[in-house]
């Protein structure tokens, strides 16, 4: 991986922010600001509204009150954020590969080649495999990815070592390493120690009632 | 361009893996359209001029049946969420699946037609025009169902409610449909038929991804 800067740099910013499902809300007043090269580790306990902050900021849960900004992004550009969420989107009629070309496809192949991206998460020996074989922490390295195939600055991770061995959390924070060290984003949500190169480039934001 | 073919190339693909769906939907047309003249009699004259009605409800009830695959396992799995997160509008990506599910659901029931023709006593004349009549109203019948399917799809087992849902929406569909085939007694205008048939699939096709991507949007909210 190349320590330049791919990014332009972004700053995800919440003002106010508050969130909810169902007509209840989970996290009320929230105000951080993001910026590029930074990680967001949101912490709480279960149900107290990670999940759902992640919704929110990636646009799929409308926010109760306050906004939330990409600040810097040119309106030409797509997309520009990564949600990986608990469950893995594989299609297990399709092998590996297949899976992968198929997102590289729809969300622009402007990263990595999927065939480099599988040796990077350690699925390369088995991409001809039918995806439905895969075991619980081979298709989350297949969902990380997904990450890697199209180039986008913020990613949005909710649970990403979920299922994953110790080689697969090391995959983990060196895969959130490499997008920090080009200038992305990361905001993830997990109860697993997050152990990057720099600890300075980490801020932790505590979600729901105080524990 | 290249998202938009690379989505229905995946539905494709495993529409071809997954055999199974395809042939329950195909047979499921066939038995419908066989089983009309064990009840309806022998007769081959009131079976000829029953078949255009036949074989359009045999299409609309198996279009119906293959609706709760447009959308319900990509919902289940997570895949329709990211593909929010595409590089082209939801919209786009609605269509795409709708033009995929068109491919796999109608086509195969054009094919087999002939089948029906034959078990209905159809003159080739009829024949060419139930063709014609379904190749023209079934893309309506896949873009009123995917609204239908994507209201219904943040409902577990909501499997059946689209279809009762959008029988309404294609009462217009069977009704010129049937109208494109044989008008019954009086001037012949099927091509009329044929006309408000196209006229309601291009709006259907047209107005449909809209809708449907909004209903799947406020769904997941």
């Amino acid at each position: 991986m190349t320590d330049r800067q791919v990014f332009s740099p972004l700053v995800l910013g919440a003002q106010g922010l508050s969130c909810g499902r169902g007509g209840i809300m989970l996290s009320e007043g929230l105000d951080f600001r993001l910026e590029a090269g930074r990680c967001l580790l949101l912490r709480g306990p279960n149900g107290a509204g990670k999940t759902t902050l992640i919704l929110t900021l990636a646009g799929i849960v409308t926010p109760m009150e306050g906004r939330i900004a990409l600040e810097g992004v040119d309106e030409e550009d797509g997309p520009q954020l990564h949600y990986c969420g608990h469950r893995n989107a594989i299609k297990a009629r399709l092998s590996v590969l297949e899976n992968l070309e198929f997102w590289a496809s729809v969300n622009g192949p402007t990263g990595l080649s999927p065939m480099e991206a599988l040796d990077r998460v350690g699925l390369g020996a088995i991409a001809g495999l039918d995806a439905g074989y895969l075991s619980a922490g081979q298709g989350r390295r297949l969902a990380l990815a997904r990450l890697l195939v199209t180039q986008r600055p913020l990613w949005l991770l909710d649970e990403p070592t979920a299922a994953l061995d110790i080689e697969g959390h090391k995959l983990v924070e060196t895969l959130i390493d490499d997008h920090l060290d080009q200038g992305g984003l990361v905001v993830a949500a997990t109860h697993d120690p997050i152990t990057l190169n720099d600890p300075t480039r980490v801020e932790i934001l505590a979600i729901g009632r105080a524990s | 361009m290249t998202a938009f073919s690379a989505l229905i190339g995946r539905e494709l693909r495993m529409a071809v893996r997954n055999g199974g769906d395809v042939l329950t939907l195909l047979l499921f047309f066939v038995i419908v359209g066989a089983v009309v003249p064990f009840a309806v009699g022998p007769d081959k004259d009131l079976l000829a001029l029953l078949a255009p009605g036949i074989v359009w409800i045999a299409a609309f009830l198996s279009m119906l049946l293959g609706l709760d695959r447009l959308f319900r396992a990509d919902h289940e799995d997570g895949t329709l969420i990211l593909l929010r997160g595409a590089d082209l509008p939801f919209s786009a990506v609605v269509a795409a699946k709708v033009i995929a599910h068109w491919l796999v659901a109608a086509v195969p029931l054009i094919v087999a037609s002939p089948i029906l023709a034959v078990l209905l006593a159809m003159d080739m004349g009829g024949f060419w025009k139930t063709v014609l009549s379904l190749a023209v109203g079934t893309p309506a019948l896949a873009a009123f169902g995917a609204v239908g399917a994507a209201v219904t799809v943040s409902i577990r087992r909501g499997g059946l409610i689209a279809p009762v849902l959008i029988a309404p929406l294609a009462v217009p569909v069977l009704i010129f449909g049937v109208g494109a085939i044989s008008t019954g007694t009086g001037p012949d205008q099927s091509g009329a038929a044929l006309l408000f048939l196209a006229a309601i699939s291009l709006m259907a096709a047209a107005l449909c991804p809209f809708m449907a991507a909004l209903a799947i949007s406020s769904g997941e909210d």
